[in-house]
């Protein structure tokens, strides 16, 4: 039985990667309303806790820098400025740390059967998007107080952040994800770029003083990384629409935009890479 | 059952070698100490199967028989898909489904019909394959109307009945058993043999690992031996059992 055609016949455990989750978008959106159901798990408020923490963290951020600190003087509305700065990072955080431990956390399937294990990473980043909608409609909510009102740019621009900051945890996570099962050193990486991106995006202060401090090239690298692409983003449709004569964009923002969904798209191939090599380990490193 | 249509075979398992490191550490600088002082060490890793081949035909029940570490947990993970062959090749054909730890996928939070939706998901069923089994399923594990319940709050006998009865609903070709004909009380694992028999029945191709000697007689065969990791007999169940024992 040696020239036997082999047609219909499939190699066991070879997924087509994150492709995987339009054939298998059953079991993703089960996966995430598993998240989501047992995220406030033995807890009285559930879903309040996902409006009280942004809004304390908003009301912190705003004494202590705006009112006693009294930073940005120049930058009105500081914490509106502050605050749809913050979220974005928020999101990147906990987006990007989620999918750096979701195979891991998920030992016990990983394990025993196979599925496509990119869809825990993705589940663990649109988990992180839905929880960060609170988020969104505190954002909303401060902003409607002060006059705000819906554009097709806001929009636009909004989702626009959005795509971008969710492009490059899905990369970051499926790289840090996988090598997470051999080496736990990872959540060590990923601690500190999460410490880092609050302090490499303009969240704190405006792009300007970044500008003035920095030599162009430098400013030019500072502007591609996908997180200061997408705070920008969202100042611009929150913040922006705000003030009287807002910061707008830096110069060369299309360029930028360009770079970042460049950078993103790139991070997430090498994810993917590095996620399909290291996945033929998960079962037995684990 | 008489073998139908196609007669190709179900499994193939075709010279397959799997290792398996021996003293792995999940530090980054352990492993990279390690990586330097190699040339000296012992060997860091263990052959768990090695050269393994044989193929399970259209209907075929094959128990997997051997002593505890001779590699029959991590033949069947090979062909689940959970585990690749470090050489050799693993090919299956159809929808190949895992009877290999139950209940691996159940959340305590989610309610009994939640989880069995999420599982048989997970089992690659999708909506409506599983609308169409739930009341079997639910049936089946004789969990009536605790199905709404969390399933933290189930005595461990429910949970295992639901788990098996999501795994075997699962619309399948071929099926994989390991050990978890354990499971349960004795009614029930008698009722979990008696639908594994009539999935046999029904022509469904099966690859079995079970200590009890009298339910793999029962079940299967053909019987392939492994003794540490290599494969000593294949043929009639009868014989492969005085094989292992020999
Ligand atoms: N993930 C793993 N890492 C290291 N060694 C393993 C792993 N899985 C199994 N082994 C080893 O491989 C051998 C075969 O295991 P297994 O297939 O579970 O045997 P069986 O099911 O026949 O009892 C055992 O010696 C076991 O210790
Ligand atoms: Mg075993």
């Amino acid at each position: 039985m040696t020239t036997e055609d082999l047609t219909g016949f499939q190699t066991p455990g070879r997924g087509r990667g994150i492709l995987d989750i339009f054939r298998w978008h059953y079991l993703l959106r089960l996966l995430i309303r598993k998240g989501t159901s047992t995220r406030y798990r033995n807890s009285v408020l559930g879903w309040t806790w996902s409006y009280v923490k942004p809004a304390a963290q908003f009301l912190v951020y705003y004494f202590v820098m705006g009112v006693i600190l009294q930073f940005h003087k120049d930058i009105p509305n500081f914490a509106i400025y502050l605050f749809s700065g913050i979220v974005v990072i928020n999101l990147f955080n906990e987006a990007f740390g989620n999918a750096t431990n979701s195979i891991v956390d998920n030992r016990a399937l990983v394990k025993k059967i196979y599925l496509p294990r990119e869809l825990f990473p993705i589940a663990a980043i649109i988990g992180a998007l839905v929880h960060f909608l609170p988020q969104i409609a505190i954002l909303l909510f401060v902003c409607l107080l002060v006059g705000w009102v819906p554009s097709f740019a806001a929009i636009g621009a909004f989702l626009l952040g959005m795509i971008i900051i969710l492009a490059f945890s899905l990369g970051l996570g499926l790289f840090f994800g996988a090598f997470n099962v051999r080496y736990r050193d990872a959540q060590n990486f990923v601690e500190i770029i999460k410490m880092l991106s609050t302090w490499t995006a303009p969240v704190l202060y405006g792009w300007a003083m970044v500008q003035a401090t920095l030599p162009a090239w430098a400013f030019h690298i500072y502007m591609v990384n996908p997180i200061a692409v997408a705070v920008e983003y969202l100042h611009y449709a929150f913040w922006d629409p705000t003030v009287e004569n807002g910061a707008g964009f830096p110069p060369h923002m299309m360029w930028y935009t360009v770079g970042a969904l460049v950078f993103s798209a790139v991070m997430i191939a090498i994810g993917q890479l590095t996620f399909r090599r290291l996945e033929r380990g998960f079962a037995q490193d684990l | 059952m008489e073998k139908t249509m196609d007669q190709r075979p179900r499994i193939i398992v075709d010279g397959v070698r799997k290792d398996f490191l021996l003293r792995h550490t999940h530090s980054l600088k352990e492993a990279f100490v390690a990586r330097i002082q190699r040339k000296n060490a012992a060997p860091t890793t263990f052959q768990a199967l090695d050269g393994v081949s044989f193929e399970v035909g259209e209907g075929e029940s094959v128990a997997v028989l051997g002593l505890n570490g001779s590699g029959k947990s991590t033949l069947l993970k090979l062909v689940s898909g959970v585990l690749e062959p470090d050489a050799g090749t693993v090919l299956t054909r159809g929808r190949v489904a895992g009877l290999i730890e139950v209940g691996a996928g159940f959340h305590p939070d989610l309610s009994g019909r939640e989880n069995v939706y999420l599982n048989a998901a997970i089992l690659g069923m999708n909506e409506a394959e599983t609308d169409a089994r739930f009341d079997d399923i639910v049936a089946f594990s004789e969990i009536g109307e605790f199905i709404d319940q969390k399933v933290k709050h189930y005595s461990s006998g429910m949970f295992v009945r639901l788990a098996f009865s999501v795994a075997i609903h699962v619309e399948l070709d071929v099926l994989l058993v390991d050990e978890v004909l354990a499971v349960g009380d004795a009614p029930f694992r008698e009722k979990c043999t008696k639908k594994i028999k009539e999935l046999a029945e029904q022509g469904k191709t099966m690859l079995i690992v079970s200590h009890s000697l009298g339910m793999v007689k029962d079940l299967c065969d053909r019987g392939v031996v492994l003794r540490k990791g290599k494969k000593i007999f294949d043929g009639p169940v009868d014989e492969a059992i005085k094989a292992l024992q020999g």
